[in-house]
C-alpha cells in the first residue's frame, strides 16, 4: 500500500498545506514537524510562485514571503527530502503552479520530486486536457497525479478528469481562491456523494474549512479534510514562532475530525 | 485523418492554427484551474456556434462600421517618409477608432458573445487603460455592469484612463500585488472569474490567455488586416513589402499581420518593449525570455531559471507585461514573422518625430513601431512601402512623455 493509501484507509484524513520557505526556507522543516505532531495525515506542501492566480490573499502573501526569503526550487526539494528523513511514513505531497514544475522539462521536476521522497503532485492551472504537459513524466516517476474536481465538473466532465488521476480526489468545495467562502455542508454532502459514486479514489475537500467545527462536519462525508489558509495564517502572524500554534491548530483539528463517528 | 488531408492540402498555409486543443505548435493550450475549464469548454462552444452565425456576423459588421467608425483609413505618411528618406511609409490609422485605439474592435466581438451566453457581468484587466476603456465603453453601450482590474502602479501613469472609465460608469479596481501593473491586473481578474463564473464573462484584452481566447481575439481583431489589405490594393495595386507592428500580448500585430500570413513576398516586424534596454529591465519576451506557462497558455515568458516570472518594464503601460500571445510564439519560431525590439528612449523620440512630421500625436505603444520603421524605412528603397499599424493615440501619454522629457505641466 503507498503512503497516500495507508494515510486515508485510516480516515477521516486531516491534509494540512503550508508554504515552502515561509516565513524561511530555514523555518519551514520545523514548521512542517509541528504538522505531524499535532495529528496531520498527508503534507501539502506549496511551492512558491509569483503569480498565484488560484489563491486568496493569505497564500498569495506567503508566496511572497517565500519568494521574498530566497527560496528556490532546490530549497523546495531539500525542505521535502529532509522531511522524508525524519519522517519515514507520513506521505508528502508538492502544489503548486505549472511554470516552476516544467521549467526545466516535466522529467527532471518528476524525477527530482520522487528521488526526495514526494508522493503525489497537485498543479493547478493543469487540467486533464493539458495532461501531457506532465502527467506522463509524474506516472513514469510512481507519483500520484492529483487532479481537483470543483462545483462546476459536471457529470459530464467528470471521467475525464479521474482519468489518469490517482492518490486522491481533491474537491475544491467553492467556486473562488483559497481561503475565503465556505461552502455549505449540504452542497459538500451532495457533491462529495456525487464524487465516491465516480471514483475508488479517496476524496479530500478544501477551500474555506478554517475551525475545528467546520472540519468535524466535512470529515463526516468525506475521506479527508484539507486546511490551508488558517494555518498560512499563524506562520503570518507567529513567524518562526509559529510551529507551537501551528501544532495547537492542528492537533484541535485532527480531535474534532476523529470525534466523528465514521458511516461505515 | 480528415485533419492531416486538410493539412496536405494547404501545406503552405499559416493560418490553420490553432489545432482542436488551442495550441500553435508547443504554444497556447488551456492551462487554467478546473473551475475554469468548464466555462472556458462552453466558451468555444459557443464561439464556433456565432462563427457560423452570420446574424452574429452582421451585428459585429454593423457596430464596427457605425459604432466603432470602421474601416479606418489607410494614410500614405508623406513627410515622415521624405524626412526617413528611404521606403514608403503608409499606416492604418487605428488610433482613429471610438475610445481611441484597436481594443475596441475586440470588445465589441466579446460583448456580444458574453450577451448571447447569457452572462449578465463583465470583467477585464488593462494595463495602459485603453483595453479598460474600451470595455467600459461597450459595457455602457450594452447596459452590462463591469469591473475593471488595473494594477495601482498604471492607474499612478493613467490618470486620464481611469477617470474615462470611471465616467462610463465601470468601477475600477486597483491591484496592490507583485508589480502593480498588468500581470498582477490579469491575475486579480481571474481570481475575481473563478469565484463568480455563474455570470461573469472576461473580456481579454490581448491575444493571449486560455484557448480560445487567443484565437477569437486574434479574428476580432483582424478586420485590422483585411481593411489594410484591401486599401492597399486598391489604393496602389500592390501588397506593401514590409508590415509593423508593436507587441505587448499581441493584439494589434496579429490583427494585421493574420491576414496577410499566407502573402509569401509580405514581410513582417513585430516590436517588443527592450525597456531600459535589453541587458537591463525591459518587456520584450522573445528577445528575453523562454517558454512557460503563465495566465493559461504557453509561450516566451521572461523568468528565472526557476520559472519565477520576471517583472517586466516598459515606459509604456500597454506593453508592460512579461508575457506574449502564443500565435506569435509560434510565428517566432517557425520565422514567418520577424521580431525586435525598442528601448523606451527610441519610442519616445519616434513620439516626437511623428507628432512634429505629420500631426499626428501617437500612443507610446505604436511610437515603438514608429521607432522600427523609422530605422528599417532608411534601410530600404524608395519604391518599398512600409504598412505599420498606428494602433492607439497618445492623448492618454501626454504626461508621462512629459515626465520622460523633463517638462512641467
Amino acid at each position: 500500500m503507498t503512503r497516500l493509501a495507508s494515510a486515508f484507509s485510516r480516515r477521516p484524513a486531516l491534509v494540512a498545506f503550508v508554504t515552502a520557505g515561509d516565513p524561511s526556507p530555514a523555518a519551514t522543516p520545523a514548521v512542517l514537524d509541528a504538522l505531524v505532531e499535532g495529528g496531520a495525515d498527508v503534507v501539502e506542501l506549496g511551492m512558491p510562485f509569483t503569480d498565484p492566480m488560484a489563491d486568496g490573499p493569505a497564500i498569495q502573501a506567503a508566496n511572497i514571503r517565500s519568494l521574498a526569503a530566497g527560496t528556490t526550487t532546490a530549497d523546495v526539494l531539500a525542505i521535502a527530502r529532509s522531511f522524508r528523513e525524519r519522517h519515514p511514513h507520513v506521505p508528502l505531497v508538492l502544489m503548486g503552479y505549472a511554470n516552476p514544475m516544467l521549467c526545466r522539462g516535466p522529467d527532471w521536476f518528476a524525477r527530482a520530486a520522487a528521488e526526495v521522497g514526494v508522493d503525489g503532485v497537485i498543479a493547478v492551472d493543469l487540467p486533464p486536457e493539458e495532461d501531457d504537459a506532465l502527467g506522463p513524466a509524474l506516472r513514469a516517476h510512481g507519483l500520484a497525479p492529483i487532479r481537483l474536481a470543483t462545483p462546476t465538473t459536471d457529470a459530464a466532465r467528470l471521467p475525464e478528469v479521474l482519468n489518469g488521476a490517482g492518490g486522491f480526489l481533491y474537491y475544491v468545495s467553492v467556486a473562488g481562491i483559497t481561503g475565503l467562502q465556505q461552502a455549505t455542508q449540504l452542497s459538500i454532502e451532495t457533491a462529495v456523494g456525487r464524487l465516491k459514486a465516480a471514483t475508488d479514489l479517496p476524496v479530500a475537500v478544501g477551500f474555506g474549512i478554517r475551525s475545528p467545527d467546520q472540519a468535524a462536519a466535512v470529515a463526516h462525508v468525506a475521506d479527508g479534510v484539507v486546511v490551508g489558509s488558517a494555518i498560512v495564517d499563524l506562520v503570518a502572524q507567529h513567524g518562526a514562532a509559529a510551529p507551537a500554534p501551528i501544532a495547537a491548530l492542528v492537533r484541535s483539528l485532527k480531535e474534532a475530525m476523529t470525534a466523528v463517528k465514521v458511516p461505515a | 485523418m480528415v485533419i492531416n488531408a486538410a493539412t496536405m492540402n494547404a501545406p503552405n498555409s499559416f493560418r490553420t492554427l490553432p489545432d482542436e486543443r488551442g495550441h500553435f505548435g508547443q504554444f497556447g493550450g488551456r492551462y487554467v484551474a478546473e473551475t475554469l475549464m468548464p466555462l472556458i469548454l462552453e466558451l468555444e462552444r459557443e464561439y464556433r456556434a456565432a462563427k457560423d452565425d452570420p446574424a452574429f456576423a452582421r451585428e459585429f459588421d454593423d457596430l464596427l462600421e457605425h459604432y466603432v467608425g470602421r474601416p479606418s483609413p489607410l494614410y500614405f505618411a508623406e513627410r515622415l517618409t521624405e524626412a526617413l528618406g528611404g521606403a514608403q511609409v503608409w499606416f492604418k490609422r487605428d488610433e482613429l477608432n471610438h475610445t481611441g485605439a484597436h481594443k475596441i474592435n475586440n470588445c465589441i466581438g466579446q460583448i456580444l458573445l458574453a450577451r448571447r451566453m447569457g452572462k449578465t457581468r463583465i470583467i477585464a484587466e488593462t494595463g495602459a487603460g485603453q483595453h479598460g476603456v474600451a470595455t467600459a465603453t461597450v459595457c455602457a453601450r450594452f447596459g452590462l455592469p463591469c469591473t475593471i482590474f488595473m494594477g495601482a502602479r498604471d492607474i499612478e501613469r493613467q490618470q486620464p484612463n481611469v477617470f474615462r472609465m470611471k465616467l462610463l460608469g465601470a468601477e475600477v479596481r486597483a491591484v496592490t500585488s507583485g508589480a502593480q501593473t498588468l500581470k498582477d491586473a490579469m491575475n486579480e481578474a481571474l481570481r475575481d472569474w473563478v469565484a463568480n463564473v455563474h455570470d461573469t464573462f472576461y473580456i481579454i484584452g490581448t491575444a493571449a490567455g486560455p484557448h480560445p481566447y487567443p484565437e477569437l481575439v486574434r479574428d476580432f481583431q483582424s478586420v485590422i488586416g483585411r481593411e489594410a489589405r484591401a486599401q492597399m490594393l486598391s489604393r496602389t495595386g500592390r501588397l506593401p513589402d514590409l508590415l509593423v507592428a508593436a507587441i505587448g500580448g499581441g493584439s494589434n500585430a496579429i490583427g494585421l499581420f493574420h491576414p496577410f500570413l499566407d502573402d509569401a513576398d509580405v514581410r513582417m516586424l513585430g516590436v517588443e518593449a527592450a525597456g531600459h534596454g535589453l541587458d537591463k529591465q525591459h518587456a520584450a519576451s522573445l528577445a528575453g525570455g523562454f517558454p512557460g506557462v503563465l495566465h493559461g497558455n504557453k509561450t516566451y515568458l521572461l523568468q528565472d531559471e526557476d520559472g519565477q516570472i520576471a517583472e517586466a518594464h516598459s515606459i509604456s503601460a500597454g506593453l508592460d507585461y512579461p508575457g506574449i500571445g502564443p500565435e506569435h510564439a509560434w510565428l517566432h519560431e517557425i520565422g514567418r514573422v520577424e521580431y525586435t525590439a525598442v528601448t523606451d528612449h527610441e519610442a519616445l523620440d519616434a513620439f516626437q518625430l511623428l507628432c512634429r512630421t505629420e500631426g499626428i500625436i501617437p500612443a507610446l505603444e505604436p511610437s515603438h513601431a514608429i521607432a522600427a520603421v523609422a530605422k528599417r524605412a532608411r534601410e530600404m528603397r524608395t519604391d518599398e512601402v512600409i504598412l505599420a499599424n498606428l494602433c492607439g493615440r497618445g492623448d492618454k501619454d501626454i504626461f508621462t512623455v512629459a515626465h520622460a522629457l523633463g517638462v512641467q505641466m
